[in-house]
């Protein structure tokens, strides 16, 4: 196992620096000068200019700035300075905060309705019941993130506060701590939850036509018992390893539901970050987010070994 | 209701233990190809036939928008600020938005970029993500440690992210912006057709009638587009049909971010941020471009689905 973790990690070191030289490049190639966003409207002297050119190395060839800029993360954590002088890197933490909420929330509905509706889909197979939750899936998976969010906003957002008088789900902002993160999670969760409702209910099928199913049945124990002690327990291998895939994707798709709701994430920074230039802070997001996919990767691989004891990595 | 319930037995979930659909009547002595017998099998399905009218209704829509409505969105004289956010009425049956534009004849007309960024990229990605895969599978080896490489780095980067950064670098360069859309989803979505078609590939490179074609002399490129293409064709067409969907949403999420199609070019993200900041006073000009956006995702989606009924035997 340990020999496995150090192979994938040695891998993930191309696929690391190869996004971030990618994303690097693209930023590099952002119209307008670095330093003239930064003088804003203000006319810029030349000898400061050429100052800033040089303390930035912003004179220097791209791979040069490239091996400058990721040297530094690698050796010093150091992710670079916003415009207003503040460290990307505290920039980042407080950004990051908000999206991971955001996504872990959206886990959290993903994991319940999808496992709950996939589970009675399964055990209701080919009856009314199931047909519905199928037909819903397919909805779920084609309507848009950008039109659930408004939707959800208007309807569960505005019309419940009217009616009710009670803001039970708070349409904009992190003021309202963990009830702000309820309507925006289940909208990013939409389309993970249908998926993870067809997975549920193919994964229980499946598993409960094997043969020790039948084996527990003959000798008698409950449905219950052996649809959750040896159905569920088998069929839980898949869910949770996309799950565990889904969280990367889920932080790296929020920027819509961070837009329609006012929060002020990493998907919502990386946007105003591209519009006002600030190169550090748009490769230091993404290269968070590449190094938060690779890891959740290893993580669900080796969830793998632990769920499945059959599966040995060398 | 009967409409969607319906097709969706035909869902994969159910069909590792469904009932068994119906397979194809074979003419006596002649046998029916994966394609003739896909086609078969295809037209008997409700959610093929309504997603098939759905997708024939858009492309006209997006061909010859004026059959639809009187009111040509492209000229600013139909436009009244001082009827701005009016409600439906008899001339204008979605109403009017921000601007004092009809919204209805907007959506119309807002089909046409959606399914040309759509269909573009699609077969964009097919092409190149397809060409890379089959090369990949067949050569293996170097090519394809390289290749595979490659697509691993584009897979660690969020796409919609990775979109949006591109389409907002090259904005106000040499290419307008419906062709830069194109270009970032596609620059972002061709590592999943790649893979499909390296796996498919694969797959087929080691039956009998590939060893017997190299037997017989054939080169590299016949091999290729002859014997492996052709067989691994099918998951390829699959998943492009579920993309097409997919990057037609995307288009709408950038377009909403301001990357994406910009005015005066019509787009149904472009009308939903036009209509975003009165929303919740004026909820309509929102919501009929997001309502033809989903019937749209969902149409290609449902396709889709039933293409791969259709042409995944093993999902039978």
């Amino acid at each position: 196992m340990g020999r496995y973790i150090i192979r994938r990690l040695i891998q993930a070191i191309p696929v690391l620096l190869g996004a971030t030289l990618l994303i690097f490049a693209i930023v590099f190639a952002l119209p307008g000068d670095p330093v003239a966003a930064l003088a804003g409207e203000k006319r810029t002297d030349p000898t400061i200019v050429a100052i800033l050119r040089e303390r930035y190395h912003l004179n220097d060839p791209l791979l040069l700035q490239y091996w400058y800029y990721i040297s530094g993360v690698i050796f010093r954590g150091d992710f670079g300075v916003t415009f207003a002088d503040v460290p990307v890197s505290q920039l980042m933490a407080g950004k990051f905060q908000v999206t991971l909420n955001l996504a872990l929330t959206a886990l959290v509905f993903e994991a319940i309705i999808g496992v709950g509706l996939g589970l009675w889909a399964a055990l209701r197979r080919g009856r009314a019941a199931d047909t519905m939750i199928l037909a819903s899936t397919l909805l779920l998976i084609s309507v848009p993130t950008l039109v659930t969010g408004f939707v959800l906003q208007l309807v569960l957002g505005v019309k419940v506060k009217q009616w009710t008088g009670v803001d039970i789900f708070p349409i904009a902002g992190i003021s309202n701590g963990f009830r702000s993160y309820l309507l925006p999670g289940f909208v990013l969760a939409g389309i993970s939850i249908a998926y993870l409702t067809r997975l549920t209910r193919t994964s229980l099928v499946e598993t409960l036509r094997a043969d020790y199913i039948r084996t527990a049945t003959a000798k008698g124990l409950s449905r219950r018992r052996v649809i959750g002690r040896h159905g569920l327990r088998n069929a839980l291998i898949p869910l949770v390893t996309y799950l565990g895939a889904d969280l990367g994707n889920l932080m790296g798709g929020a920027v819509i539901t961070e837009t329609i709701f006012n929060l002020p994430g990493i998907g919502n920074q990386l946007f105003q970050s591209v519009y006002l230039r600030e190169q550090p802070v748009v490769v230091g997001i993404v290269t968070v987010l590449v190094l938060i996919y690779i890891v959740a990767n290893l993580v669900v691989d080796m969830m793998y070994a632990v769920l499945d004891p059959r599966i040995r990595y060398e | 209701m009967s409409d969607i319930q319906q097709p969706a037995q035909t869902l994969p979930p159910n069909a590792p233990s469904g009932p068994p659909l119906p397979r194809s009547t074979k003419k006596e002595g002649k046998p029916a190809s994966l394609w003739s017998d896909a086609w078969h099998d295809l037209r008997r399905r409700p959610i093929f036939i309504v997603s098939a009218i759905l997708i024939a209704v858009l492309v006209v829509m997006a061909l010859w928008p004026s059959l639809f409505t009187a009111i040509d969105p492209n000229d600013p004289r139909t436009c009244e600020l001082a009827t701005a956010r009016q409600g439906p009425s008899g001339g204008h049956i979605f109403g009017r938005d921000n601007l004092g534009c009809d919204v209805y004849a907007r959506s119309i007309y807002g089909a046409a970029n959606s399914l040309l960024i759509g269909i573009s990229t699609t077969l964009a990605t097919s092409l190149i993500g397809g060409m890379f895969g089959l090369a990949a599978g067949y050569f293996g080896g170097v090519t394809d440690t390289l290749a595979s490489r490659l697509t691993e780095i584009f897979f660690a980067i969020p796409s919609i992210l990775g979109a949006l950064l591109i389409a907002a670098t090259f904005r106000g360069g040499p290419l307008s912006s419906i062709t830069l859309v194109i270009i970032a989803l596609t620059v972002l979505g061709w590592p999943m057709t790649y893979r499909i078609m390296r796996a498919a590939v694969i797959t087929a490179k080691s039956q009998d009638f590939v060893v017997a074609a190299k037997a017989l002399g054939a080169g590299h490129m016949r091999i290729m587009m002859r014997h492996l293409l052709p067989n691994a064709l099918a998951p390829v067409i699959v998943i492009a049909t579920i993309n097409l969907g997919g990057f037609i949403a995307a288009e709408a999420a950038l377009s909403f971010l301001g990357v994406g199609v910009t005015s005066p070019d019509i787009s149904w993200g472009l009308m939903i941020s036009d209509a975003r900041n009165r929303f919740l006073d004026a909820p309509l000009p929102l919501i009929f471009p997001a309502v033809f956006l989903s019937i749209t995702v969902l149409a290609f989606i449902m396709l889709g689905d039933a293409v791969r009924d259709a042409l995944d035997p093993k999902l039978r």
